[in-house]
C-alpha cells in the first residue's frame, strides 16, 4: 500500500506538497479533493483528518496533516537530497526559521487578501469591498514581502542559502496565490523575480506550471459556481473581511 | 562564549523557551529584552535579529530567532532527552503537526487579541471584537482538547514535548487580561496539571510572573508608552 497525498490544487500547502513529492519522484499516490465541493467534509476524509483540513497524508494506518510536517515525513521516510531539509544544524536552522515566520508573516496576508478581492468574491458574495480593508491587505502582504526580499532570500540564491530547500517551495506557492485574483506581485520587485526564476528552474517548469494551473484559471471557475456554492462561501468570506 | 537566548517574559514564545532550557539545564546564558522599553530596536539587537522579535539565540556568530527552530537547535545541540523532539518519525510527526497548526490555529486567534484588546488603558474596548476573539479562541480550544490532547496524556502522546509546551504558554496569555480559560475544561485543566508536574511547579510559576502581574502593571505604563502600543494594538483588534 503506497503513501496517499490528499490534496486540492487552489490550496499553497498542497502544491507545496505536490512539488516537493514530484519532484522527488516519490512513491505517492495524489488524491484529489475538490474543497469546492465540500468533500473535506465525507465521513471517509474525516478519518484521514479529523481537521477536515487539505494537505492530508495516509501512510497505511498513520495520518497527518499539515504540509511541513508532512513534507519533513516524507523527506526522512524517502530519503530526499539533503538540500531540502538539510541536516547540519545551522543550515536546518535557516530553513525551520523561514517555515516558523511564514505562518503569520506571509500566509495569513495572503489568505486575507484573496479573499478580499471583488473579482473572485464579486460574483459569489455581491458585496462591496470595503476601500480600507484592501489597502490595509495590501500594505501587509507589501510588508511581507520586502521582508522575503531583505531578509530571507539569500544574494542570487535561496531562502536556506545557496540551494533550494523546502522554504523555497513553501515561500513560492503563497507568493503566487494572489494570482488566483489577478494579482501579480512580481511586478515591480526585480529581486523577487530573479529568485522565482530559479525556483522555477530548481523544480522544472513543466511541473511548476502544472501545480499553478488551478489558480491561474481560479478567476474564470468562480463565475460558474452555482447559487448553492455561493452560499457555502458567504459566511465564510463576511467573517474574514468584517 | 555561551549561547545566548534573548527574551521577554511577557512574550509566549519566549516563555516556552525559558521553560525548555531551564528544565533541561541547558548551559545558556538568559539576557531580558523590554519590549514595552523599545529593546528591540536598538542596533546592537538588531544585529542578533534584524526582524526585531524576541525571542532571539546567538550561538558566536551564528544568529537566529522564531521560538521553535530554536528549541530544536538547542534539543539537537545539548542532546536532550527524546521525549522533547521525538526522533521516530511518526512520534515527531505528531508533534510537528501540532506545532505547525498553532501558529494560525490558536496563536493568531483569541490570545492575543482578548489580551491587547483588554489591556488598552483609555481605549474603550471594542466589545464585539472582543466577544469574536473569546469565540474564536473557544473554538481553537475545543479543538486541542478534543484533537490534540491524548487522553490522560500529552499532546505528542505519552510524554511532554516542545509541543506541550508551546501549547501551555499560548492558553496562559489570557491570563494577562484576567481571563482563566482554563474554567470550565475540565480536560484541558487536567493536562495542565500534567504539563505543570513535568516541567516543575516552580519553573512553571516562575516563567508566568510577569503576564499573571501584567493588568497591575499596565496601569502603571506612562502616557508616551501608551502612545507606542495605541497604534499596534488598534491595528490588531480593528
Amino acid at each position: 500500500m503506497s503513501l496517499k497525498l490528499f490534496l486540492d490544487m487552489i490550496s499553497q500547502p498542497c502544491r507545496s506538497v505536490f512539488l516537493f513529492a514530484k519532484k522527488n519522484n516519490l512513491p505517492v499516490e495524489v488524491k484529489l479533493i475538490s474543497l469546492k465541493n465540500g468533500e473535506q467534509h465525507t465521513e471517509k476524509f474525516r478519518k484521514v483528518n479529523p481537521l477536515r483540513k487539505v494537505p492530508a497524508l495516509k501512510d497505511g494506518d498513520f495520518c497527518m496533516g499539515e504540509s511541513i510536517p508532512m513534507m519533513e515525513y516524507m523527506a526522512e521516510k524517502f530519503n530526499t537530497p539533503d538540500h531540502w531539509f538539510p541536516k547540519d544544524l545551522q543550515k536546518r536552522a535557516r530553513v525551520n526559521e523561514y517555515l516558523s515566520w511564514q505562518h503569520l508573516g506571509i500566509r495569513r496576508v495572503c489568505f486575507k487578501l484573496l479573499s478580499l478581492r471583488e473579482e473572485v468574491d464579486g460574483p459569489v458574495v455581491k458585496l462591496e469591498v470595503p476601500e480600507d480593508k484592501m489597502a490595509r491587505a495590501m500594505e501587509d502582504l507589501n510588508w511581507s514581502l520586502d521582508l522575503i526580499e531583505k531578509t530571507f532570500i539569500k544574494d542570487g540564491g535561496f531562502i536556506g542559502g545557496e540551494q533550494i530547500s523546502i522554504a523555497d517551495l513553501v515561500a513560492i506557492v503563497e507568493i503566487m496565490q494572489p494570482f488566483a485574483s489577478g494579482v501579480d506581485v512580481f511586478q515591480g520587485r526585480a529581486k523577487l523575480s530573479a529568485w522565482k526564476e530559479r525556483v522555477v528552474q530548481a523544480v522544472g517548469k513543466e511541473l511548476f506550471d502544472e501545480a499553478h494551473k488551478t489558480i491561474l484559471s481560479a478567476k474564470d471557475s468562480v463565475k460558474q459556481l452555482d447559487s448553492s456554492k455561493v452560499e457555502y462561501f458567504r459566511p465564510r468570506v463576511l467573517r474574514l473581511i468584517s
